[in-house]
């Protein structure tokens, strides 16, 4: 199995004005040095609270966001160093699902445009059998032949969202950064959905990437894991090191908060900078270290972690 | 279709298309509906009263007020959609650059924009029509140019929110051009809007229009319009109260009539009264 994705010290930095007027400028470190592979036919969860730079990333895997720095090399071509006719080409290959399916579909087009627009731009399918390939990709996402003809307004989320896979699906990509896919449906939708996407995961052979904050979800779909705090990398694995021997003090809170339990964490100061650890601040096990150097990833390939505490160092 | 059945539904909406329909056919038929002709003076018969061969009277030089009445409507008509469709050209693609690329040039034109609103329009229509000779056609272009701000502003902030919406972010994920993006993605979404503000200044077109010709630098008689029949009306409000009274009152219907769809149409394309009717 090849690697389809390789993202290697990948960086995106946001700078905000304090005030309207002022010319001092905070730096947001959305995403801040991520590294990762994604095998061929797996699917990488990406886990991590709002804030945590996850949909950034989502974004910058695809070139949405222009990352200020590191290598998104995706089927051995290093994406910033295309040009623009080659990332086109490439763009059919690589797809994605947004969060919230009442804002990613076009209100004033009907499904059947939604979804024929991207197969005859990309030259997928011939005018004339357009239809007839929209009517299997709608198929292939649970939904019938009256949909054809429905505008977004008409459908229920989760249609929607079926549309919004349809879309995805209709190039054949070899990869979808699904971000956030489910979070905006309502539970008894969520598992149809994430049902949906094992289906096409298993019968089309496309690797994933799939964000979220559901644990639970994370862990129903997921190969390998990494989980994001202040964009950082905290902890990367595969699913059951991960869920089953959490090591990062970040990561050992979030699995223990899905059984309810709850965490008293020192300071709740949100993102704070001190050049340390990004979690210092709230982690309860801090030493002095801690404030002063960042951690670094460390640990075998199934399991690593970035905390000074944990690896002994 | 969708439109229209939703107009049909919408009482406000439908009166003003009940106003202005008959307005159409009186501009369209005009040769065939007036019962005299509109300009020949008729020194026989001056400032009579409204009668059965003359319904709304005559004027000083005896003309049939009936008739200006319908010929003016053609000029109503006229400067309300070349004017206004000056406008919302300028406006749409004024707007349109402004909002979709931003930065410099946004800034750019959204000062000009607000320095253009800074003018006192109506002097500086009466500046212009002063420096050029008054003609219709010299009207329907300045009062153009001098009212596309509103849209220009409206659509860049249209376009500003469809921007930062996910659909366009997929549109971007496919790889398409951003020609296709601007045109089949973003202006669709953005134009509802303007079919209201479009559809009111046609009215404020029409009284603007009205003014210029009352003031005498409109249109220029002998041509009829609902304006300078109102200047001759002025003199002779005392003995003549029909001179005044019919125009006035095509004005008012028009303008009301436009005003009417105008707010129909803004209920018809707001998503949130939308849902509300179904």
């Amino acid at each position: 199995m090849g690697k389809v994705l390789s993202v290697s010290e990948l960086k995106k930095y946001y700078e905000v004005r304090k005030t309207a007027f002022s010319y001092k400028k905070d730096i947001i470190r959305a995403v801040d040095g991520v590294s990762f592979d994604l095998e061929e036919g797996q699917t990488l969860g990406v886990v991590g609270e709002s804030g945590s730079g996850k949909s950034t990333l989502a974004r910058c895997l695809l070139l949405l966001e222009e990352p200020d720095e590191g290598k998104i090399i995706f089927l051995g071509q290093d994406l910033r160093e295309l040009g623009r006719k080659e990332l086109k080409t490439l763009r059919k290959d690589m797809q994605i699902i947004f969060q919230d399916p009442y804002s990613s579909l076009n209100p004033r087009r009907k499904v059947c445009d939604i979804m024929a627009e991207p197969l005859l731009f990309h030259g997928v399918v011939e005018r004339k059998a357009v239809k007839e390939k929209v009517t299997e990709i709608l198929s292939d996402v649970g939904l019938g032949e009256d949909f054809l003809n429905k505008y977004p307004h008409e459908m229920s989320g989760g249609q929607r969202q079926r549309v919004a896979i349809g879309r995805a699906l209709a190039t054949k990509p070899v990869l979808i950064v699904a971000d956030e896919p489910v979070s905006s449906l309502d539970v008894s939708i969520q598992a149809q959905i994430v049902n949906l996407f094992i289906d096409i995961r298993e019968k089309l052979g496309i690797s994933m990437v799939f964000v979220s904050h559901d644990l639970n979800i994370v862990r129903f779909i997921s190969d390998t894991i990494i989980v994001m705090y202040a964009g950082k990398v905290l902890e990367a694995g595969t699913r059951d090191e991960v869920f089953y021997k959490p090591m990062h003090p970040y990561t050992q809170m979030l699995i223990h908060s899905i059984n309810g339990e709850r965490f008293k964490s020192p300071d709740d100061g949100g993102f704070i900078m001190t050049g340390g650890c990004v979690y210092c601040p709230r982690c309860d096990r801090r030493g002095e270290m801690c404030a002063q150097k960042s951690p670094c990833l460390q640990g075998d390939e199934g399991h690593r972690v970035a905390c000074f505490i944990v690896s002994g160092s | 279709m969708e439109i229209l059945r939703r107009i049909g539904k919408h009482n406000l909406a439908l009166i003003g298309v009940i106003i202005l329909v008959p307005m159409f056919l009186c501009a369209i038929l005009a040769p065939l509906l007036a019962p005299h002709d509109p300009i020949e003076p008729d020194l026989k018969h001056i400032l009579a009263a409204p009668s059965f061969s003359h319904p709304f009277g005559t004027d000083t030089l005896g003309r049939d007020v009936f008739s200006r009445v319908i010929y003016g409507s053609r000029i109503s008509l006229l400067v309300g959609f070349v004017s206004v469709g000056i406008a919302t050209l300028l406006g749409i693609i004024i707007g349109a650059v402004s909002g979709y690329f931003g930065g410099v040039i946004d800034e750019v034109i959204m000062r000009f924009v607000d320095l253009m609103m800074c003018f006192p329009t109506f002097f500086l229509i009466l500046a212009v029509i002063a420096l050029l000779e008054p003609s219709i056609w010299n009207i329907m272009v300045v009062i153009g140019l001098t009212n596309w701000m509103g849209i220009a502003r409206l659509i860049r902030a249209e376009i500003l929110s469809i921007k930062g919406k996910e659909f366009i972010l997929a549109a971007k994920a496919q790889g398409f051009s951003e020609y296709r993006i601007i045109f089949r993605h973003v202006l669709p979404n953005a134009l509802s809007p303007v079919y209201v503000v479009a559809t009111l200044g046609i009215g404020g077109a029409i009284l603007t229009e009205s003014a210029l010709s009352f003031l005498g630098i409109g249109v220029q008689p002998p041509t009829a319009s609902w304006g300078n029949i109102l200047t001759a009306a002025k003199d002779n409000i005392e003995v003549a109260w029909w001179l005044s009274l019919y125009p006035g009152l095509a004005i008012f219907l028009t303008v009301m009539g436009y005003n009417l769809l105008g707010e129909g149409l803004r209920d018809i394309f707001d998503p949130r009264r939308r849902y509300q009717a179904r």
